[in-house]
């Protein structure tokens, strides 16, 4: 169970596909400039991540070595496309507002990094499952992306969020008058803001080590002083 | 005594695993484009459902009911693929008429300039040579940038872009003002996303014109024929 933990924790945070791999940033900052479309375009990824693990790791004892990587490609490409079609003509209403983000998820590279580095070593349940937690680490920070793009470029959180749930609208944070902030939605703001997810990531974790390290030197002092020589 | 035999040995074995990779390379290509394939074949009957259906309710943004009274649908025609209009295959043209009378022309076109390739849209031209609207039918611009062409995506809701075009004609918009503003015409672009909006205008622009340029001709065909362009 301790694995399937670890899984998680490295999927959410550790080893996090933007924030500690810095990996798939082609959609990332094409799609964060709102919340909506950020989440979206994360949620697809999450299918096709799972999706793909879940091949390759069944597929792996038939893969030879050094032909994977074209082997793996192909594999994300042919469920990519199948998806997409799939989408397109089971759930028409649905595609039509989320079909553009499917493409693009062959773009990310995070797909195929997990599929080497995970799927193809580990069983059906555990790659399934670092998919989906990779995945999720995805979604949460492209959908803060999005969401600060969002409030800083144009004042407004979940605009667009009526092509999905029609009776919901999006909010208006700041005044109606707010004349928006351009960069924030342009690819500069994407690199801006998520430069500074990583630097706080950064932050926080150095902050958690500094404090495990005191921990210790007061654990040693305080035993230095109760058993004195 | 064995070196030479040994090196036949080795060469023989890499040609071996070459050729057995190279098969499962060959295999999994197959297994999976016959796939790919398959999944084709069977949503490609549904989806050209669904694009049908989709095509329906857009007729109905750009040519308002109370425009006409004949039966749509059946007054239609098949255009040979018309270069001035963006299109490579054929498309089919719905003519309106109201009380008898040639009212509008619904026709689609395409802008193969757009940021992300082409751009398909579907407009109505009255017989007085005004568009009456136009709506992106297809794009493939960048979401939350190049998309506001598509008024679903276009955070004005209560003005969308795309509407400033509806009840123009060339009569009121010169045809050499018939683009975006940045290039000296009248039509207002985002900024940062100018190529998406210049490359509708244009487009519409061009349709505007091709359609005034056949409108006669056009309503003057019999129902279900097929309009090749008129050779010079």
């Amino acid at each position: 169970m301790s694995a399937y933990k670890d899984i998680a924790w490295n999927g959410i945070w550790k080893q996090n596909t933007i924030l500690a791999q810095v990996l798939g940033l082609c959609p990332l900052l094409a799609v964060s400039s709102n919340l909506v479309n950020a989440v979206s375009l994360g949620l697809a990824t999450i299918v096709v991540m799972m999706l793909s693990n879940f091949a390759i790791s069944a597929l792996r004892a038939f893969i030879p070595y050094e032909i994977r990587i074209p082997v793996f490609i192909l594999i994300i490409a042919a469920l990519v496309t199948g998806i997409d079609l799939a989408f397109n003509a089971f759930l028409h209403d649905l595609y039509m507002v989320l079909g553009i983000f499917i493409p693009l998820i062959v773009t990310n590279c995070i797909v195929l990094a997990r599929v080497e580095a995970f799927a193809a070593k580990n069983g059906l349940r555990a790659a399934t499952f670092d998919g989906l937690m990779m995945g999720v680490g995805f979604v949460w920070v492209i959908g803060l992306l999005g969401a600060v793009r969002e409030f800083v470029g144009q004042g407004t959180l979940f605009s667009g969020i009526e092509m999905i749930f029609p009776q919901l609208s999006g909010i208006q944070i700041l005044p109606v008058e707010y004349p928006g902030f351009l960069i924030a939605m342009l690819p500069p703001g994407a690199f801006f803001v998520l430069g500074l997810l990583i630097a706080g990531r950064n932050w926080l974790d150095s902050r958690a080590n500094q404090r495990t390290r005191e921990q210790r030197i007061h654990h040693q002092a305080d035993h230095a002083n109760s058993v004195p020589a | 005594m064995s070196e030479p035999i040994e090196i036949a040995h080795r060469e023989s074995s890499v040609l071996r695993i070459s050729v057995r990779t190279a098969a499962i390379m060959l295999a999994f290509t197959l297994v999976f484009t016959a796939l790919m394939a398959g999944t084709y074949r069977v949503t490609e009957p549904l989806v050209a459902a669904s694009a049908l259906t989709e095509k329906l309710r857009l007729i109905g943004e750009v040519l308002p009911p109370g425009h006409y009274d004949n039966d749509l649908m059946a007054d239609a025609i098949t255009l040979s693929p018309q270069k001035a209009l963006g299109l490579n295959e054929e498309t089919r043209l719905w003519r309106a008429r109201k009380g008898g009378e040639p009212a509008a022309l619904v026709l689609e076109a395409a802008a193969l300039d757009g940021y992300s390739g082409r751009i398909s849209l579907i407009l109505a031209v009255d017989v007085e040579g005004h568009m009456l609207a136009q709506r992106v039918t297809a794009h493939k611009e960048t979401p939350g940038l190049g998309d506001y062409i598509d008024p679903k995506k276009d955070r004005n809701k209560t003005r969308p872009w795309i509407t400033q075009f509806s009840n123009l004609g060339f009569d009121t918009v010169p045809q050499k003002k018939w683009k975006v503003k940045k290039d000296g015409g009248r039509f207002d672009q985002m900024s940062g996303a100018t190529i998406s909006a210049r490359a509708v205008t244009n487009a519409s622009g061009r349709a505007l014109a091709w359609a005034v340029e056949h409108r006669d001709k056009l309503f003057a065909l019999p129902a279900n024929s097929r309009f090749e362009e008129s050779k010079p």
